[in-house]
């Protein structure tokens, strides 16, 4: 087809401005940026000092940080109508490995040099079990929810076998300067990390033929496979840049925590696809945003930080992030059902 | 029948295909010519389904030749087809619901942005929106929005936006598979006229239809499939539903004897 050039096209009615601000409307993120904003005021408005301070916002952005780098991997992951059980295990392997590199090379006092060699390591073990998904997934047709499951019991059980159970420390610098750190004595590094986590996968996905492959193939992979998509390859790429990303994750939580937590990282899954979920992104396939991933995963923090600073008991926070899960899911559900009537 | 001028654009002759012990095509021809729109009927079981994923590139045959434009033809899979300019529409559309009418009709074959974004694999959306928008004002397919995703298109507009698609791409033939069968009156006929402005661009266009009144409206000649061979050819001026159906069930065999 030949590319007609912009000048000879007339604009067509529906498809300039006002298709844009309708577009927009039509999305979900602005629903769920509503309903962030509604929590955010009402805390605020129980306890103004406490809650809107610039303490607890840091706070919450700190908190929401290792999340939202879960939770961007299970978005794409999530659009291709598949799903990644293992996001937590692989964070916690992912940890071992920088830790244990990290250890073997001077320990708390490890210079910089082995911090970077410490988290390649840590990510590329992340990257590996992604493949792994990937490669049981497509070439082994084993349904995304078992190969998940399977590589969640496996990664956190080498890390244990790894570590006998006992958890490594982390080097001071990386604790002080990537965990503990403020740039301006305001600005969280490991929150910046996330957003720009959070901005170039959100191009990616948006913006880029990754991206775009991304969404065909989970609306509908045999209408992706005859125009030439491949899909498996395309798939297979997808689940390594969700252990990608939890391998990052593994690094940012060494720093922050200045240990591997092996403990700690059961309900990561759940909180990531709770995020992404919430945030619109369908877990039939094809649908979905980063944005919205972003806002779909502040909510239950939010709550969380409001919940302690009532001094309600936060075990709640489980059985709530639970229950809106399933909520979401059952009026996506229903949403796809009104819709495809048709 | 009469004997068209020109050499065929696309031609098959000898073509074989059987599944174990099921022969599906037992040396079928077939032709089609630029700038026509060929109907090829037949039965269930005659064949047309197997025929035309051998010529689309889908299935290999066991035996026969083929030639495109006088050049023999191999398409080893349809991105073969696709690459020499044989597109083709399936029944069941093949659109990615959830993307709109633009990133459908490029599907697989986005425009990138100018380097260095385009070796990111940025997309040119404004460009694949203006292609799109142009692809379907040649055609007079009228859309709502062609930013709204597919899904909530209705099942003619759907139709529209997975012909429209073939024919974006298609310089030479376009398959379409039942491409009426699913849809009311007005939107038949909407899909009908856009199949005639395809073939005004001198694209050949190969129509599979059980729909006799309408090939007989829409195409300008009619190959018939019976047990696997070419049994007959009509021009359809010449012919009548009830010529149709006497070659479809055997009652008449003009070529091809076996």
């Amino acid at each position: 087809m030949t590319r007609p050039s912009v000048a000879d096209i007339e604009p067509v009615g529906p498809a300039g401005q006002r298709g844009r601000l309708a577009r927009l409307a039509r999305t979900n993120v602005v629903w769920t940026l509503g309903v962030l904003v509604g929590l955010a005021a009402v805390f605020a408005a129980l306890r103004p000092e406490a809650f809107a301070g610039p303490f607890n916002i840091r706070t919450i952005f700190i908190n929401a940080a290792i999340p939202v780098v879960l939770a961007v991997g299970m978005t794409f992951v999530i659009i291709t109508g598949g799903i990644d059980l293992s996001v937590g295990s692989v964070l916690v392997f992912s940890g071992v490995v920088a830790a244990k590199v990290m250890a073997a090379n001077g320990a708390a006092d490890a210079d910089w040099t082995v911090i970077a060699l410490g988290s390649v390591a840590g990510v590329a073990a992340g990257t590996g079990w992604g493949l792994v998904n990937g490669l049981l997934v497509t070439k082994g047709r084993i349904p995304p929810l078992i190969a998940t499951l399977g590589t969640l019991g496996m990664a956190l059980g080498l890390a244990q076998v790894a570590t006998d159970g006992s958890d490594l420390g982390a080097p001071r610098r990386l604790t002080d300067v990537v965990g503990n750190h403020l740039i301006a004595r305001q600005l969280p590094v490991l929150a910046l990390v996330a957003a720009a986590v959070a901005v170039v996968f959100g191009w990616l996905l948006a913006a880029t033929r990754f991206g775009r492959h991304t969404y065909a193939v989970g609306s509908n992979p045999e209408a992706a496979r005859r125009v030439g998509i491949r899909v498996d390859r395309h798939l297979i790429r997808v689940y390594a840049l969700s252990g990608l990303l939890a391998g990052v994750a593994g690094v940012l939580n060494l720093a922050k925590f200045s240990s591997t937590t092996i403990a700690s990282h059961t309900e990561d899954n759940l909180s990531a696809i709770a995020g992404a979920v919430l945030g619109g992104t369908s877990l039939f396939g094809g649908s979905g945003t980063i944005a919205g991933t972003v806002v779909g995963v502040l909510i239950p923090v939010v709550v969380n930080d409001g919940l302690i600073i009532l001094g309600v008991q936060q075990f709640w926070l489980f059985v709530a992030v639970g229950a809106v899960l399933v909520v979401a899911v059952f009026f996506d559900q229903l949403r796809r059902r009104l819709r495809d009537r048709d | 029948m009469p004997d068209p001028p020109s050499p065929a654009l696309l031609s098959a002759a000898g073509v074989v295909k059987r599944f174990g012990h099921v022969q599906a095509l037992r040396g079928a021809a077939f032709d089609a010519y630029a700038g026509e729109v060929v109907a090829l009927i037949g039965d269930n079981g005659a064949g047309k389904s197997t025929l035309v994923k051998v010529l689309s590139g889908a299935l290999r045959p066991d035996a026969g030749s083929m030639t495109l434009g006088g050049e023999p033809l191999d398409l080893r899979d349809p991105l073969d087809a696709q690459r020499l300019g044989i597109e083709t529409v399936y029944q069941d559309l093949a659109l990615a619901y959830d993307l709109d009418a633009a990133a459908n009709l490029h599907l697989g074959r986005e425009t990138l942005r100018r380097p260095p974004l385009g070796w990111l694999g940025m997309l040119d959306k404004d460009a694949m929106r203006a292609g799109a928008v142009e692809a379907f004002r040649s055609l007079r397919i009228t859309l709502p929005d062609v930013t709204v995703p597919v899904r909530s298109l209705s099942g003619g507009q759907r139709q529209c936006v997975a012909v429209a698609r073939a024919v974006a791409w298609a310089t030479r033939v376009v398959f379409m598979d039942e491409p009426t069968a699913a849809l009311g009156v007005v939107q038949r006929r909407q899909v009908l006229d856009v199949i005639r402005r395809v073939r005004d661009r001198g694209v050949a266009v190969v129509l599979i239809s059980h729909n006799l009144p309408e090939v007989l409206a829409v195409a300008d000649r009619v190959e018939v499939l019976r047990l696997g061979r070419r049994v007959a050819r009509y021009a359809s001026a010449d012919a009548s539903v009830k010529d149709l159906v006497r070659a479809m069930t055997g009652a008449v065999t003009t070529e091809d004897p076996p």
